[in-house]
């Protein structure tokens, strides 16, 4: 099973996806851009090397990044998987790559989250959202300015408001 | 108490405008009913039997007269004109109209106030001692600290949504008043050889349908790494906590599971990260917070003379005598004391008020405490910093209110969830309990005679009236769909925390006062000296209460 190619919210911007998801399960590679399973990455990193299109890894939630997120530190995408909205690992998976690993390409979510999420999850250090369903992507752009400002420290923010403005 | 600069307020201002456009969206059909529920769930809106309930923060219990003010306002324009106090020291309305709740909270964000995370899977509002700043037991206010975890906590961007709620306490007195280990977290306010301040970090506690008291998994955390040591347990909680059922959700079964040794290496392991990192406090931030905590312009009074004034006032009325005895408490300060005002009198529902009444609370405490207005989490008022020369005054003031219940601590001043006649999860009614064990024990001379007794009931196994903690605890059960009660005997809330034992089969409803009376029967037969019920309890063991409750009748 290869997702379809949809557009998705980049960094503010609505852009066509040209990556197609290879489910863990597949035993073939299709043409292009792709985003391997971390068990599949794992198992097949060197093979991926020849792959003719570029290779992102995608994780899912409930998915240990410790023992590999060195291996995928110059991947161009990771893509989290949210299973259901309401499961909130994804946000401390995110802040672990940006923060611990300093991974510094693209976080995309996917899966069922929603766009009243999408303030917390910029801030988590996700910066592409490919949502599950067909939704108006402009007015979900809204979402990420619910606030202006915010009291933790998190990967958009590095100091906590008391240092800034206290 | 804190007052709010820009930044606080800005924040409470965006989070209206947030869900009123949620709110719009949902009924515009934009939203599914399944992904409306965490999002109202977080500004505290539940959809229960008989209509929503809207929980409002009341952080750490704290509140200025203006504010329940406007507590009185919205209940009378958006509500029947009562209110209710919950048992984490919050207030709930109960019969909000889902499309109003927006304005009613733009109501409460005009006075510092809002619903931010008084429910879901989220950290939900820290509590702490409703004596605190006032007691003569404490080692440091745990209020500035409060407010500390209240910044950090809101909104938090990583842990909106966890496997299950979170709740923290903070106990900074010798003697617990928070309950601290029965959180999620409990934090103890302690001192170092050096005399510095910092905190016994506790994890794992909870009530609910497995209740277990927090393990220790620090001693001594210095101060200024409190938030990001907080960040670490959430983060392992967050990512390792169970998803897959929700009664095995909080982090009391991770912590058993793992072992607490193991929990505690987990949390270092992850500290070592952010320890000393960006969100580490520094002198300012504590120093500007605990500002706002500062100690009222105190009277010097000629303490004896006052006390023999109020002495012979007490001699004179019987009645204002047995409530300095259970409702008057002494505070560090040298002719001051503090009230609790009693929302437990007969015939009404444990933690009712009405808007009439808070306002008469605003009013007392413009007049007699510095227009502070504390919450406990025994659903009662406080009115602290109280000049004992105008107690009297507040006394007959208070009666007239109907706050004046002289019954403090006493077995009608029982913990009680709404129950079956509000509350969707609950198997049975919890209310006309706790009134019929009102109505029956009315002997104010018998009640007094009794002494120190905790009695909490609640609903169902959620355990929101914290039975599993009362000295007496009443859980309502469901029996081939008709309510019946378990009767639980000693747990203890306090720093010797304990859970209850199962008495023995559950009852009918009728049988649960004569039972009640049963068991005090007992314990006024086999108490030495002044013992309490619950040090009786401890000393000769559950089988004697066992038999007389079941014994077969003669």
């Amino acid at each position: 099973m290869h997702q379809q190619l949809k557009a998705y919210l980049k960094d503010g911007q609505v852009i066509d996806n040209s990556y197609q998801l290879v489910s863990a399960d597949s035993e073939t590679l299709p043409v292009g851009d792709i985003l391997v399973s971390a068990d599949y990455w794992k198992a097949n990193q060197q093979q991926l090397t020849e792959h003719s299109g570029n290779v992102g890894v995608w994780i899912d939630s409930h998915e240990e990044i410790e023992d590999f997120a060195g291996s995928i530190a110059a991947v161009p995408v990771i893509a989290i998987n949210f299973p259901k909205f309401v499961d909130g690992r994804a946000f401390s998976t995110a802040r672990l790559l940006c923060e611990r690993y300093g991974y510094i390409g693209e976080i995309r979510a996917i899966g069922n989250f929603i766009r009243d999420q999408l303030f917390m999850m910029q801030r988590c250090g996700f910066n592409a959202f490919q949502f599950e369903s067909e939704i108006d992507l402009a007015a979900a752009s809204k979402s990420f300015n619910d606030f202006s400002d915010s009291y933790q420290v998190a990967v958009d923010q590095p100091e906590p408001l008391f240092k800034r403005h206290r | 108490m804190y007052i709010y600069d820009q930044y606080d307020q800005k924040l409470v201002d965006e989070r209206v405008e947030q869900y009123r456009d949620q709110t719009n969206r949902y009924l515009e059909g934009q939203i599914s009913e399944e992904e409306f529920l965490p999002l109202r769930l977080q500004n505290g809106l539940y959809v229960q039997r008989l209509a929503p309930m809207l929980r409002i923060a009341v952080p750490y219990g704290l509140m200025s007269s203006r504010q329940v003010r406007k507590i009185a306002a919205i209940s009378r324009t958006f509500d029947k004109g009562y209110v209710h106090f919950t048992t984490r020291q919050n207030i709930q309305l109960n019969w909000p109209v889902l499309e109003e709740v927006p304005d009613i909270l733009a109501e409460l964000a005009s006075v510092e106030m809002h619903a931010i995370q008084t429910s879901g899977n989220c950290i939900r509002n820290t509590t702490t001692d409703q004596f605190a700043g006032v007691a003569d037991d404490e080692i440091e206010d745990p209020r500035p600290w409060c407010e500390i975890i209240r910044q950090w906590s809101t909104l938090h961007p990583e842990f909106a949504f966890l496997p299950r709620k979170f709740k923290i306490a903070v106990c900074g007195s010798e003697e617990d008043r928070a309950a601290f280990l029965l959180h999620d977290i409990g934090l103890q306010l302690v001192k170092n050889e050096s005399g510095e301040t910092g905190f016994h970090v506790f994890a794992g506690g909870g009530l609910g349908r497995t209740p277990v008291i927090a393990s220790s998994i620090r001693e001594f955390l210095p101060k200024e790494h409190l938030l990001t040591y907080l960040d670490a347990i959430l983060r392992v909680y967050n990512r390792f906590g169970n998803r897959d059922n929700k009664y095995k959700a909080r982090i009391k079964i991770l912590v058993r599971a793992w072992t607490p040794a193991v929990f505690a290496e987990r949390v270092e392991a992850e500290w070592e990260h952010l320890k000393n990192g960006p969100a580490t406090l520094n002198g300012n931030e504590i120093e500007r917070v605990k500002s706002f905590f500062t100690l009222p312009d105190y009277q010097t009074v000629d303490s004896a003379a006052v006390d023999a004034e109020v002495q012979s006032l007490a001699t004179e009325h019987k009645a204002f005598s047995r409530w300095l005895d259970r409702n008057v408490r002494a505070q560090k300060q040298a002719g001051y004391a503090s009230v609790t005002l009693s929302l437990k009198p007969a015939g009404v529902a444990p933690g009712d008020v009405t808007d009439r009444q808070l306002e008469q609370i605003a009013d007392l405490a413009d007049r007699y405490s510095f227009g502070e207005v504390r919450t406990t989490h025994n659903q009662n008022i406080v009115l602290a910093d109280i000049l004992k020369s105008e107690l009297f005054e507040l006394w007959q003031q208070a009666k007239s209110a109907g706050l004046a219940t002289p019954n403090i601590g006493t077995i009608n001043d029982m913990i009680c969830c709404p129950g079956g006649d509000y509350c969707s999860l609950a198997n049975a009614k919890s209310i006309p309990v706790a009134e019929a064990i009102q109505r029956k024990f009315d002997d104010l001379d018998y009640v007094y005679d009794l002494g120190d007794l905790e009695l909490n009931i609640s609903g169902c196994m959620n355990a929101c009236g914290h039975h599993h903690i009362g000295h007496i605890g009443i859980l309502g059960v469901d029996k081939k769909g008709e309510e019946w009660y378990q009767i639980q005997l000693g747990g203890s809330a306090n720093k010797d925390a304990a859970l209850g034992k199962v008495l023995g089969r559950s009852l009918s409803r009728d049988a649960v006062v004569d039972s009640i009376e049963k068991l005090l029967d007992v314990y006024v037969e086999n108490r030495l000296d002044q013992e309490s019920f619950l040090s009786t309890y401890q000393r000769i063991g559950i089988e004697k209460f066992k038999e007389r409750v079941y014994a077969p009748a003669a």
